[in-house]
């Protein structure tokens, strides 16, 4: 199938075919003076009209001139939670009368009973790329995380090229942006990726077919009769210059030439006590970046103490217990978590699965309460490394 | 055991490998051989320190009087490499032990007398600085080993 | 992620705040495991913790874990009433792979509880003691009473020509043995061999000390294996807590030999 241009409406019908294949459609919608991912049934549904404004340490949501429906750079999460929940039941026990008892009853939780298949709609390129390196961290790996296995399963990929990047961007850096799959980095199959274009040939959606299931949908759509004409030359030169514009507005940038050796040697850099002089280790950058995947277990007990379930939540390498043994924390100090984390994702990620684990998002900037700003630090480093 | 004079014995004890011979003539002459029986003490915490061994055979456990009893703090064994040698008391003013020293099992060693060998250091320089330089190593080897174990690692320090 | 049920079939007490807990399958076979491997132990509703396997790794007896009673979970371990279910996930990690030993001369050096997962890689050696030269173990313990596995030590040393020398912090009434650092009997172990290989296992300081001591009595780096210990949570590389850099020590280690270690050994907090 051709790339082919969708109207508003053809995108509606496009959502709609979705649900009637049994997809729950997950899109960007407004909540909370942000935008974040939430149920699409009808493009209402989407922040028509709605920009972003993000900087180190802010995020405001304000009105735009213009009836766009993805004029915005990140939200506030990425598709992460989507696939791997900030918290669930990985198995529970019973026990026959309290936790001596010989009749203990172990049942793994079926994770995605009731769970319909996810549509994603409008995972913009560095969300798209994040998830390409999840499926490897969590997948590709000795014994990979079956109930991320289950619900990564069968999802359908609707991404879009990010028209409107935010101060705080820099996915060109990381070869992860602005146009779904572009770039030397990693990037997650999609099944199908759309460019919004609004020029004087109208508001239209320029779609490029990713997988034989996108072809499909797209086919499907054609045989009702929706309007979704082959892509003439003059769209695919829109669609471009969309992607030019939003490479030259990139807000940041970050240089990733030699950064493992420089991270890696930088181990005692004098640049941590600085940052650990503002890092509140408040842990919010984990909790907004679409790559980190750390957790921790713990065990909910009923009152009754016969009913044992195994949680698995969200962790942070900035929380002091994190690295705990026996005796006392690996990392004590704020200084050596900040560097675990940055030196984990510019540097160590790079041996342990051959690719950076940053997209370029910039929501560690954006939500750092602190402003920290990592391609600062970076920077700082470099500098610092160039003086030694 | 092939009979050895001191002389030809020196030599051989790490502590002092490298010294020349002129030296180990030197301290020969103030050396005597000793022996211990398990139990017994070379010497007592107060006493002058009116002596240095070099253990020959043997194990030496140096130990201090606490209210309820004794404890030992340390061990010098004969083959303990690079080391091997009890007291530096006889070194350092004001030439009285610090702690008590016995014998753990069967020991022999060669005692020399303090007041000699600090005499031989005075006249010569040179085998002062060699001697004194040993000393100090072994000094530095137990001093790691105190501060290490104060750590407590195996009581749960990562 | 799900465990495996476990019964306890008898506890003993190894010393004061030590025991080691006997575990019978409550359905399929024995867990088959390699040395130095690990396994998530738990008690249920209470919480689960990494613990190494300290018995024998070709035995078909009893599933064994010595516990260093020290927290809450190790504390419901080391105390779990026989005939209690505990749940076990494993076993994971890299092993000591002692048989590369075979030919030449093994130390083993081992602190504190430290000695409990290198106990399956002496009993190897034991089992096929003459395809070894010269096997030393040097163990520094606490003080006296804290000696782990008198009976081991001795049946090693009088019925395996293995040279067992046990060293301790603090001496007690009655000790005559050797006081100091496990670190001071590398000077004096006698090889035999040109083939060398070490396994060292205790708390990082001592492993880091004995392993530049093992270097300097001509064993190679890459022969000398140590056995890292992190906050291991999932065992399976998944929820990041046991990295050591670009390491996931639960799926690259716990065993790690010396020259991969050593740059990230010398930093603080890494």
């Amino acid at each position: 199938m051709d790339t082919r241009i969708l109207t508003t409406d053809g995108l509606q019908a496009l959502v709609d075919a979705l649900h009637a294949r049994g997809f729950e459609v997950m899109g960007p919608v407004v909540r909370d003076g942000a935008i974040a991912f939430g149920r699409v049934r009808a493009l209402t549904d989407l922040p028509a009209g709605w920009g972003d404004e993000q900087e180190p340490g802010r995020y405001r949501l304000h009105r735009r001139d213009d009836p766009l429906l993805f004029a915005f750079a990140a939200g506030v999460q990425s598709a992460k939670p989507l696939f791997f929940p900030a918290q669930e039941v990985l198995w529970r026990v019973r026990a026959g009368d309290g936790e001596a008892s010989p009749t203990v009853e172990l049942t793994p939780v079926a994770v995605t009973a009731g769970e319909a298949p996810v549509a994603v709609l409008g995972v913009r390129s560095c969300d798209l790329a994040a998830i390409g390196i999840q499926d490897t961290v969590l997948l590709r790996r000795t014994y990979g995380d079956a109930a991320y296995a289950l619900r990564r399963e069968g999802t359908f990929v609707v991404a879009v090229t990010c028209s409107h990047p935010a101060d705080t961007c820099f996915c060109v850096s990381m070869g992860t942006g602005p146009r779904p799959g572009a770039g030397p980095g990693p990037a997650a199959p999609y099944d199908l990726a759309m460019t919004e274009v609004s020029d004087e040939l109208g508001h239209r959606f320029v779609v490029e077919v990713g997988s034989d299931r996108g072809a499909d949908l797209l086919a499907e759509l054609v045989a009702r009769g929706v309007d979704a004409a082959e892509a003439r030359p003059a769209d695919r030169v829109a669609a471009d210059r969309v992607v030019a514009e939003a490479t030259a507005r990139m807000g940041r940038r970050l240089d990733t030439d030699g950064l493992k050796e420089l991270l890696y040697a930088a181990a005692e850099s004098p640049v941590w006590d600085e940052v650990a002089s503002r890092c509140l280790a408040c842990g919010n950058c984990t909790q907004v970046c679409p790559t980190c995947f750390c957790t921790d277990v713990r065990d909910v007990t009923d009152l009754t103490g016969g009913l044992v379930e195994r949680e698995r939540v969200w962790d942070s390498c900035f929380d002091a217990e994190y690295s705990y043994i026996h005796g006392g924390s690996v990392r004590a100090s704020t200084r050596s978590r900040y560097r675990q984390w940055l030196t984990h994702k510019l540097a160590a990620w790079e041996d342990q699965f051959g690719m950076s684990g940053c997209v370029g998002c910039g929501r560690c900037i954006t939500w750092c309460p602190a402003a920290i700003d990592l391609t600062a630090e970076v920077a700082a480093l470099r500098d610092e490394g160039g003086r030694a | 055991m092939v009979r050895m004079t001191i002389e030809q014995y020196l030599p051989h004890h790490p502590f002092l490998a490298g010294l020349d011979e002129d030296a180990l003539a030197l301290l020969a002459r103030c050396a005597t051989l000793v022996h211990f029986a398990p139990g017994e003490y070379l010497f007592r915490e107060g006493e002058p320190a009116d002596a240095f061994y070099v253990l020959r055979t043997g194990r030496v456990a140096l130990e201090t009087r606490l209210g309820t009893g004794s404890q030992v703090l340390d061990t010098a064994d004969a083959d303990d490499p690079g080391d091997g040698v009890v007291g530096w008391s006889w070194l350092v003013p004001p030439y009285r032990w610090t702690f008590d020293a016995r014998a753990v099992s069967e020991t022999s060693a060669v005692s020399f007398d303090g007041v000699c060998l600090r005499a031989r250091c005075e006249e010569d320089p040179v085998l002062g600085y060699a001697l004194m330089r040993r000393v100090v190593g072994v000094m530095s080897t137990r001093l790691h080993s105190a501060r290490v174990r104060l750590l407590d690692l195996y009581g749960g320090r990562p | 992620m799900v465990p495996r049920r476990f019964r306890v079939a008898s506890t003993r007490r190894d010393n004061h705040d030590t025991l080691t807990v006997q575990l019978e399958p409550c359905e399929g076979g024995p867990l088959a495991f390699a040395a130095g491997q690990f396994t998530m132990l738990q008690v249920f509703g209470v919480g689960e913790v990494p613990i190494s396997i300290s018995g024998d790794p070709r035995g078909s007896g009893p599933l064994q874990h010595t516990i260093r009673d020290v927290g809450s979970v190790s504390h419901a371990l080391a105390f779990a009433a026989p005939g209690q279910v505990l749940g076990v996930r494993g076993p994971y990690g890299t092993g000591w792979e002692v048989a590369d030993g075979k030919g030449g001369d093994v130390v083993l050096v081992a602190g504190g509880i430290g000695l409990a997962p290198l106990r399956p890689a002496l009993l190897e050696i034991c089992a096929e003691r003459d395809d070894y030269e010269r096997v030393s173990l040097l163990y520094g313990a606490r003080t006296p009473s804290d000696v782990l596995f008198a009976d081991d030590l001795r049946s090693w040393a009088e019925d395996h020509r293995i040279t067992v020398e046990v060293i301790v912090d603090r001496g007690e009434a009655g000790w005559t043995g050797r006081i100091g650092l496990v670190t001071q009997l590398i000077g004096k172990v006698a090889f035999g061999a040109d083939q060398r290989l070490a396994l060292v296992c205790g708390p990082e300081v001592m492993m880091r000390h004995s392993a530049v001591a093992l270097v300097a009595r001509g064993v190679e780096p890459q022969r000398v294996r140590l056995s890292m210990e992190r906050n291991m949570k999932c065992g399976v590389g998944l929820c990041g807590h046991c990295q050591l850099r670009e390491l996931f020590l639960c799926l690259d280690g716990p065993v790690l030999p010396f020259d991969r270690l050593e740059p990230l050994m010398s930093r603080a907090e890494l």
